[in-house]
């Protein structure tokens, strides 16, 4: 079997890899380990693509089940985290592809190609706009924003923002560009603040504090 | 600065990734640009949002079932 080599430096070493190197030596309860530290975050990642409690309960286990089986295949040269949601994205998509009776699909569908201009009409948000709902409105808000996102984005905002990948942790996990990864990003993060704004602006409709132009 | 450059900076700035003589120019963009400044506000609050509240929650029983279910399974050699 392959040494896994520390990703945090010579004498810094990630807690995962030991426990992956215990796994390897036949420790299935340091896997039992991985999966409680992870399984949250992998349902979370699944259900953001698939769009669907079932599928994500499934690919959830699935990409399990397969980063155990494929673990002699983890080389150490990236977290095992990354590596275990890029085995957990292409299980979301196969799961999608299952359920549209085989059509090919990738994380460009429905992808917007235009570039991203300046937002207008804009209003300000009120101090804490969270406070307006209960946390079971705010997640249904929070849910039907995201999802109504082209999937390309809001891939990249669920594992970028939401779960905490860097740049290059998400491009690598995605097969995407480092420009491809921070322009999609941008767009994510706009889109969702726009459709935000329905809920949250500020409904005294104080102006903005400064001048109003736009300057190209 | 215009605008359109302060949107080619508006993901380093929420991230706190911005270089500090860059940062000065951004903020005295704000400063001067209404726009600007609630395009900043907003968008770093979208992120604070997603990043604080679990939308997609999975209760403690279901996490248990499926963390066993995986569990048997790796047992058994998957």
């Amino acid at each position: 079997m392959s040494t896994i080599q520390s990703i945090a430096g010579e004498n810094e070493q990630h807690p995962d890899v030991a426990l992956v190197e215990r796994v390897r030596g036949g420790d299935v309860s340091a896997y039992d380990t991985l999966v409680r530290k992870y399984e949250r975050q992998i349902f979370r990642i699944a259900q953001h693509i698939t769009q669907n409690r079932e599928d994500a309960e499934d690919v959830m286990q699935d990409a399990f089940l397969k980063a155990y089986e494929k673990l002699d295949q983890f080389q150490g040269n990236s977290k095992f985290y990354t590596w275990l949601v890029r085995i957990a994205v292409n299980e979301s998509l196969m799961r999608l592809r299952k359920r549209r009776t085989g059509r090919m699909v990738s994380i460009d569908e429905d992808l917007e190609t235009d570039e991203g201009s300046v937002p207008r009409d804009l209003a300000d948000w009120a101090p804490d706009p969270e406070q307006n709902y209960n946390q079971s409105e705010l997640a249904e808000i929070l849910r039907k924003t995201i999802q109504g996102l082209p999937q390309g984005f809001r891939v990249v905002f669920a594992l970028r923002d939401v779960e905490g990948l860097s740049t290059e942790e998400t491009a690598e996990t995605l097969g995407l560009s480092i420009p491809a990864v921070k322009s999609r990003l941008l767009r994510a993060r706009l889109q969702l603040r726009e459709r935000l704004s329905r809920y949250f602006r500020n409904k005294t409709g104080a102006p903005i504090s400064a001048a109003s132009g736009v300057e190209k | 600065m215009t605008c359109t450059e302060f949107l080619s900076f508006l993901d380093d700035l929420i991230d706190d990734t911005v270089a500090a003589p860059i940062r000065a120019d951004i903020e005295a963009h704000m400063k001067k640009c209404g726009h600007c400044e609630v395009i900043f506000n907003t968008t770093r609050k979208t992120v604070e949002i997603y990043r604080s509240n679990e939308i997609y929650d999975l209760p403690s029983d279901l996490r248990e079932r499926l963390h066993t279910a995986i569990m048997v399974r790796c047992r058994n050699g998957c």
